[in-house]
């Protein structure tokens, strides 16, 4: 047994994995990486329209800050997201790109004068500020009052990427790819590391640290229908939940994205209609502004990919050999722009589709894009049940995005929580509890029992195939815990995935390849998938509510009195079938906003009891304080400075303070 | 360019495609590498990204090969397609004919059958080249960004858009005789590096890194870079350039 030590072990290598690790190395810990494919090749990569910040560079920016990104944050998350986590994130934004610019990300940039834009489909003619010129610019995204998001054409995360990893080489840190963490290891109390395979020699090694830190992304792939790469399997909280004591937060949260290419399920950026882009249908109308007069084809994504669907199921579909679904129309935005701003885009219509999108309409309908829910943690990513485990980015549950996640923020979530997370860990580092005492034999029986699964499972002659119970899997998820959802198709689909789990325990392989057998990968990985189609789906079976993406047409109405409350979702013993789930509540009483209308979608919640009062409260020191600083007022609401690192938490300075 | 090669869609029955695969396992002593044929039905839009899912799938298990994005965005599938690197994610069956052949990139470490170690080698040649901003002032976080011409982020995106998939390498003729080449990949990000205004570093810095036979030098200007980077990168010139630029400072 190879044993490898370590002070931090980061799992997995995208933008919040990366961006954690150089936090804690800069506190010199030593860290290591592992990831599943080159850095470089992460899902963070395919992060195209931009990353929210509140700099208010531009004209349609102007007045922008944390207070409105906060808004905007809290109205889209529907009340399911953590507030103060909302608070240090909308804070830290601003920094974060700031920071990226330094490292070399190239950030589209202001160009003083007027420029001709499209808004609601009409030309318009903005002003950009002399004063603003070589700022860094952005451009309008869904759910957002202001133009917030900044971006690098079609390629933000690409940029972002790129730097971020760069900046990692440059400090010498190294990461260890083509490499899988198989289980952690831990007592029940703290965690030691994790067990990993070599995904070239299909060797499995011990790796020993004092923190270890999940950023393995989101799950995307137990869906059919989905955006994400094939690497984005929940590896990594799949791991986290078999330890029996880390719960997963919000599984049944699940995002889906209204302009995914049909039928490939390949994304096409929120930019296209942030930039002026339109939703039609068969008749070629079009139909956002019948459903949402106000924020039309920018409502969030929850609310137009709910109507998209119901315009499809009153008929008004286009149609081809695949199926149903509706257009998007960019032509109007004319061959420059897009040829400059939306090149990706152009290049995935030309490839996939083989069509061009500066004439014809581009073929979308709605699939799965992202995961709110993940390892459940703490404002600084401390993971809940274990110490010494963190998690951060998509893989975690922080909670920034509760049941409807803003385009535009998970990017800048990614490096966000990897500046505060990685923080965090070195913090850890520092304290007794950072200190470690680990049994040689611990490692070791983690290590044997991990080795002694795969031999059995490579040995194995079961009658079942790893890719068939994957494929039905996502058939399941996709027809039965997708956009609109109901309990007797949430019944179904969990009696029907409990069984396929069973069945899962008598996978046979038909191949004994030496090395990394890929059939063997794939079917020690179904096992877990399916606790987590699980933990998804029974979550969205318990919750009889409409919250953010979670729409049930059983109970169509956001029920703040019964489900103002964050799932969290235990495999305690192994040979359970579904999830054992606990609640946890979101108190009212100390939201700095209260829920309420978010101003697109349905307006028909169930009040909380406390609500009310919590109002009043809010009205009465907002009076009281009249037109004192904001950032007094906010304080006064809310209190979250104290929970950022003393580094970040001065203030953002704007353009207009400057005037 | 795109629509002209492509094939009509068959109005009758599906092609039956043949997929004679380059196999090979280092990771088994008695594997002899060769070529295993395949024999698939070809479906409406399948890319050969789909294709060898479904041969994984139904026929061979054991088949290695490496997709991420599966949307052309982030390099990991570069391969031999009908001797040509390409990404094999975002190339349509109808545009090749019945029968096609798949080899893996060479010149990276083999991993096995059409999984090369690109990440191993650019990682490498990133070390090598230094390619990150060199600047020793502390960033501020809470201040108004440095201002930059949006005309120049943009002609710095143009380049930083590489995705470091190894086509250009694939196709280099110097890489087949110079192991150490950095070819136009590396190339590529110094010029990237050297247009930031953020990275202090000058032409004398730079030539330090790439002023020889393995750097810009060694280029013979066969070009096979420039005809295969599936992101359009405009290494022809970026290469000429810095050629010209290291020179004068070889001169000095």
């Amino acid at each position: 047994m190879d044993v490898i030590h370590t002070d931090v072990l980061v799992i997995g290598g995208g933008l919040a994995g990366l961006r954690a690790a150089l936090g804690a190395k800069k506190r010199g810990s030593k860290v290591i990486i592992l990831s599943l494919v080159p850095p470089k090749r992460s899902h963070s990569a395919a992060a195209q329209g931009g990353m929210q910040a509140s700099l208010g560079n531009t004209a349609k920016g102007a007045g922008d800050n944390e207070d409105i990104h906060f808004e905007d944050t809290v109205r889209g998350s529907d009340w399911g997201n953590d507030q103060e986590v909302a608070r240090m994130f909308v804070h830290t934004a601003p920094k974060a790109v700031r920071e990226l610019a330094g490292w070399g990300v190239p950030w589209n940039r202001v160009q003083a004068g007027p420029r001709d834009v499209i808004i609601d489909n009409q030309k318009v003619t903005l002003t950009e500020a002399e004063a603003a010129h070589g700022l860094i610019t952005a451009r309008d995204f869904g759910g957002t009052k202001k133009w917030r998001t900044c971006y690098v054409s079609d390629g933000t995360g690409h940029a972002m990427l790129y730097a971020v990893s760069d900046r990692t080489i440059a400090e010498g840190i190294p990461v260890h790819e083509r490499m899988e963490a198989v289980s952690l290891i831990h007592d029940g109390q703290r965690c030691y590391g994790a067990i990993v395979r070599n995904l070239i020699t299909g060797k499995l090694l011990a790796y020993v640290a004092r923190a270890t830190c999940i950023a393995t992304g989101g799950f995307g792939r137990i869906y059919q229908s989905t955006t994400n790469a094939v690497i984005n399997e929940g590896i990594g909280a799949a791991i986290a939940l078999e330890t029996g004591v880390v719960p997963l937060g919000n599984m049944e949260a699940v995002q889906f994205h209204p302009t995914a290419i049909f039928p490939a399920g390949i994304l096409v950026t929120e930019g296209c209609r942030g930039d002026g882009g339109l939703l039609r249908d068969v008749d070629g109308h079009r139909f956002m502004p019948d459903y949402e007069p106000e924020k039309k084809e920018l409502a969030s994504r929850d609310v137009v990919a709910r109507r998209m669907e119901a315009h499809i199921r009153s008929g008004k579909g286009a149609s081809n050999r695949f199926g149903e679904h509706l257009w998007l129309d960019i032509t109007q935005l004319g061959e420059a722009h897009i040829n400059g701003k939306l090149r990706e885009v152009k290049e995935i219509c030309q490839n996939f589709l083989g069509i061009d999108p500066t004439k014809q309409w581009i073929p979308v309908r709605p699939a799965q894009h992202y995961s709110m829910g993940g390892v459940r943690t703490d404002a600084h990513g401390a993971a809940r049940g274990l110490t010494g485990l963190f998690a951060c980015g998509e893989a975690a549950c922080w909670d920034l995005h509760g049941f409807n996640r803003l385009g535009g923020n998970s990017v800048a979530e990614t490096v966000v929580a990897g500046m505060i997370v990685g923080e965090a860990i070195a913090d850890f580092c520092k304290t007794p509890a950072g200190d470690m005492h680990v049994s040689t034999a611990l490692v070791r029986d983690c290590w044997e029992q991990e080795s002694a699964r795969f031999s059995a499972l490579a040995a194995s002659r079961g009658t079942e195939s790893a890719s068939a119970l994957l494929q039905r899997m996502q058939a399941i998820m996709s027809e039965k815990v997708g956009i609109v959802r109901n309990g007797e198709a949430l019944t179904a689909a969990v009696d029907e995935l409990k069984t396929l789990l069973l069945r899962s325990r008598d996978i046979g392989l038909r191949s004994s390849a030496p090395g990394a057998n890929p059939e063997l990968t794939a079917a020690w990985r179904v096992q877990k998938m399916l606790k987590l189609a699980l933990c998804v789906t029974y979550g969205a079976l318990q919750r009889t509510e409409s919250r953010g993406a979670h729409f049930r047409d059983d109970f169509p109405r956001r029920d703040d009195a019964q489900w103002l409350k964050r799932t969290l979702a235990y495999w305690r013993d192994p040979d359970q079938r579904v999830p054992t789930l606990e609640y946890e509540t979101l108190d009212v009483r100390h939201m700095e906003l209260p829920p309420g209308w978010r101003g697109y979608g349905a307006r028909d919640a169930v009040p909380h009891p406390d609500t009310e009062r919590r109002e009043n409260e809010v009205e009465q020191i907002r009076s009281r304080l009249g037109d004192a600083e904001r950032q007094l007022i906010q304080q006064s609401l809310m209190p979250f400075r104290h929970l950022l690192p003393t580094h970040l938490r001065g203030l953002n300075a704007r353009l207009e303070d400057h005037a | 360019m795109i629509n002209i090669l492509r094939r009509k869609p068959a109005d009758q029955s599906p092609r039956r495609l043949t997929l004679n695969i380059l196999r090979h396992n280092p990771a088994d002593p008695a594997s002899v590498p060769q070529l295993q044929a395949y024999e698939i039905e070809e479906a409406e839009g399948m890319t050969l990204f789909i294709a060898l899912n479904e041969i994984r799938a139904t026929q061979d298990p054991s088949l290695q090969f490496d997709f991420v994005c599966r949307a052309g965005i982030c390099g990991s599938c570069a391969m031999l397609i009908d001797g040509r690197p390409s990404l094999a994610c975002r190339t349509l069956t109808r545009d090749l004919g019945k029968s096609i052949t798949l080899a893996p990139l060479p010149f990276f470490e083999l991993i096995g059958d059409l999984s090369v170690n690109t990440g191993k080698w650019m990682r490498g040649t990133s070390e090598r080249l230094q390619t990150w901003i060199h600047n020793q002032t502390p960033i501020s976080l809470n201040t108004l960004e440095e201002r930059m011409e949006p005309e120049l982020a943009e002609a710095i995106y143009e380049l930083d858009r590489c995705i470091e998939c190894g086509c250009c390498i694939a196709g280099c003729g110097t890489a087949q005789m110079r192991e150490k080449f950095v070819g136009a990949v590396g190339l590529n990000k110094i010029a990237r590096f050297r247009l930031d205004p953020r990275d202090n570093r000058s032409d004398d810095d730079f030539y330090e890194l790439i002023g020889d036979d393995e750097g810009v030098f060694g280029c013979m200007s066969l070009l096979g870079c420039h005809d295969v980077c599936p992101k359009q990168l405009p290494l022809q010139t970026q290469i000429a350039y810095l050629r010209r630029k290291m020179a004068v400072i070889g001169f000095e």
